[in-house]
C-alpha cells in the first residue's frame, strides 16, 4: 500500500485535534495498519499525554531536524499496540526550529516506514500549522458545531487548497470534516447547529460525528485513546467508523447518541 | 422574568447559520481576491520578461472594489532606457494606449 500522510487541523483550538489525533491513530493501528502520529505542535506539545508517553520522550521531532538524533530514536512505539509510533514535538524550543527541509526529510522517511502518518496540527495558521499541513495527501478537518470553529474551520480549507504542496502541484487534496463535541439533543431544539449545517457551509464530505463525552475525557485522563480505553463507547464507535472510512469503506454517518441515565439527564443538562 | 419567557426556548442555531453564511461570503471572496492577484502579478512579469528586463517591484497590480463595480489597475513601470528608445507613434496609432494601464472587471 502507498502510505498516505494525514494532518488532523481545525485553525481553532480545544476542539478536539490532539485526541482525535490519538484517537483515528489508534483505531487505524488496531485495523492493522502501521501507523505513527507526529505532534507539530512545538512549544506546547500535548500529544505524548493523551497517547501517555510524557515520561518515555527522549529525543523530539526538533532533535531530528538538527541532527542531534536519528529518527529512530526519536520515535516511542506504544505500549499497548505495537504498530503504532509517536513522534513528539519539542518543549522547549520554538516554531522557526520547524524548517521547510527538515520536515520534508522526516515526512519522507516515515513514509518508508509507515502506512499512515497522521500530523497533528497546532491551533492557529502559523509557520506550525503549515509545516504540519504541508506534506498532507489527506486532511481531516475537526470542527465543533459553535459559530468561531465554523469560521476558523472555512479559512483552513482555504488554506489547505492553497498551501499545500498538493495544492501548489495543482492536484486535489482530499478534505474531510470531523464534527466533534456534538451535542444531537441541543441540535434538535434549535440550540446548535445541526450536522447539515456545517456540512452545508463548509461543503467538505463528512468523516464523522463524535459526541460531547465524558468517555473522551476520561480517556485523556487516563492517557490512553478513546477507542482503546474504552472501546464500546459511542464515541469511540465514531472513530471507528472514521478510521474504516479513511481505509475505504462506505460507510453510513449515524448521529450518534449519548446515552445518559436519569440523574446524567437531570445534572447535564442544567450544568452544561 | 415573565413566566412565557421561561418556557420559550431560544432557538438561536437558525442565526448562527445565517451570520455564518453572510461573514464566510464575504471573507471568501477577501482571500479569493488576493490569491487571485498573486496568481495575475506573477503571470504579467512572466510575459513582460520575456521581453523586457524589468525589476519584480516595477509591476504593481491593484483590485478596487467601490459599489457594484471592480477595477483592476495594473501598473508597469519601463525602464527609463527603454522609455526614450521607443519609437513615437503617428497619431492615429496614438488614439489607443500603447500600454494598457487600466482594465475594469465586473
Amino acid at each position: 500500500m502507498m502510505s498516505k500522510v494525514l494532518v488532523v487541523t481545525s485553525g481553532k483550538g480545544g476542539v478536539g485535534k490532539t485526541t482525535s489525533t490519538a484517537a483515528l491513530g489508534a483505531a487505524l493501528a488496531q485495523a492493522g495498519e502501521k501507523v505513527v502520529v507526529v505532534d507539530f505542535d512545538v512549544g506546547l506539545r500535548n500529544l505524548d499525554l493523551v497517547m501517555g508517553a510524557e515520561r518515555r520522550v527522549v529525543f523530539d521531532m526538533i532533535n531530528v531536524i538538527q541532527g542531534d538524533a536519528k529518527l529512530a530514536q526519536a520515535l516511542i512505539r506504544d505500549k499497548r499496540i505495537d504498530n503504532l509510533s509517536l513522534l513528539p514535538a519539542s518543549q522547549t524550543r520554538d516554531k522557526d526550529a520547524l524548517t521547510e527541509d527538515g520536515v520534508a526529510k522526516i515526512i519522507d522517511q516515515l513514509r518508508l516506514k509507515f502506512d499512515w502518518v497522521i500530523c497533528d496540527s497546532p491551533a492557529g495558521i502559523e509557520r506550525g500549522a503549515l509545516m504540519a499541513m504541508r506534506h498532507a495527501d489527506i486532511a481531516v478537518v475537526v470542527t465543533n458545531p459553535e459559530v468561531s470553529s465554523v469560521r476558523d474551520s472555512d479559512r483552513i480549507i482555504g488554506m489547505l487548497d492553497s498551501k499545500t504542496l498538493k495544492a501548489e502541484r495543482d492536484e486535489r487534496i482530499e478534505k474531510h470534516l470531523l464534527l466533534t463535541r456534538y451535542d444531537a439533543g441541543r441540535a434538535a431544539r434549535g440550540e446548535m447547529l445541526k450536522t447539515e449545517d456545517v456540512l452545508e457551509i463548509l461543503s467538505i464530505p463528512l468523516l464523522g460525528i463524535v459526541p460531547e463525552s465524558v468517555d473522551v475525557l476520561n480517556a485523556s485522563n487516563v492517557g490512553s485513546p478513546v477507542t482503546l480505553n474504552n472501546p464500546t463507547s459511542v464515541a469511540a464507535k465514531a472513530y471507528f467508523d472514521a478510521a474504516r472510512r479513511l481505509r475505504g469503506e462506505i460507510l453510513e454517518v449515524v448521529v450518534p447518541i449519548e446515552r445518559k441515565g436519569l440523574m446524567g439527564r437531570l445534572f447535564g443538562r442544567r450544568v452544561a | 422574568m415573565n413566566l412565557l419567557a421561561m418556557f420559550r426556548r431560544q432557538r438561536t442555531a437558525p442565526v448562527a447559520r445565517e451570520r455564518l453564511q453572510v461573514l464566510l461570503a464575504h471573507e471568501r471572496m477577501a482571500s479569493g481576491h488576493s490569491e487571485l492577484l498573486n496568481v495575475l502579478r506573477e503571470e504579467i512579469l512572466a510575459v513582460i520578461a520575456r521581453h523586457i528586463q524589468l525589476d519584480r517591484d516595477k509591476v504593481k497590480v491593484k483590485l478596487d472594489r467601490a459599489g457594484d463595480v471592480a477595477t483592476l489597475e495594473i501598473d508597469v513601470e519601463m525602464p527609463e532606457a527603454l522609455a526614450r528608445a521607443a519609437p513615437r507613434r503617428s497619431t492615429a496609432a496614438a488614439s489607443g494606449p500603447a500600454w494598457p494601464t487600466a482594465g475594469t472587471m465586473a
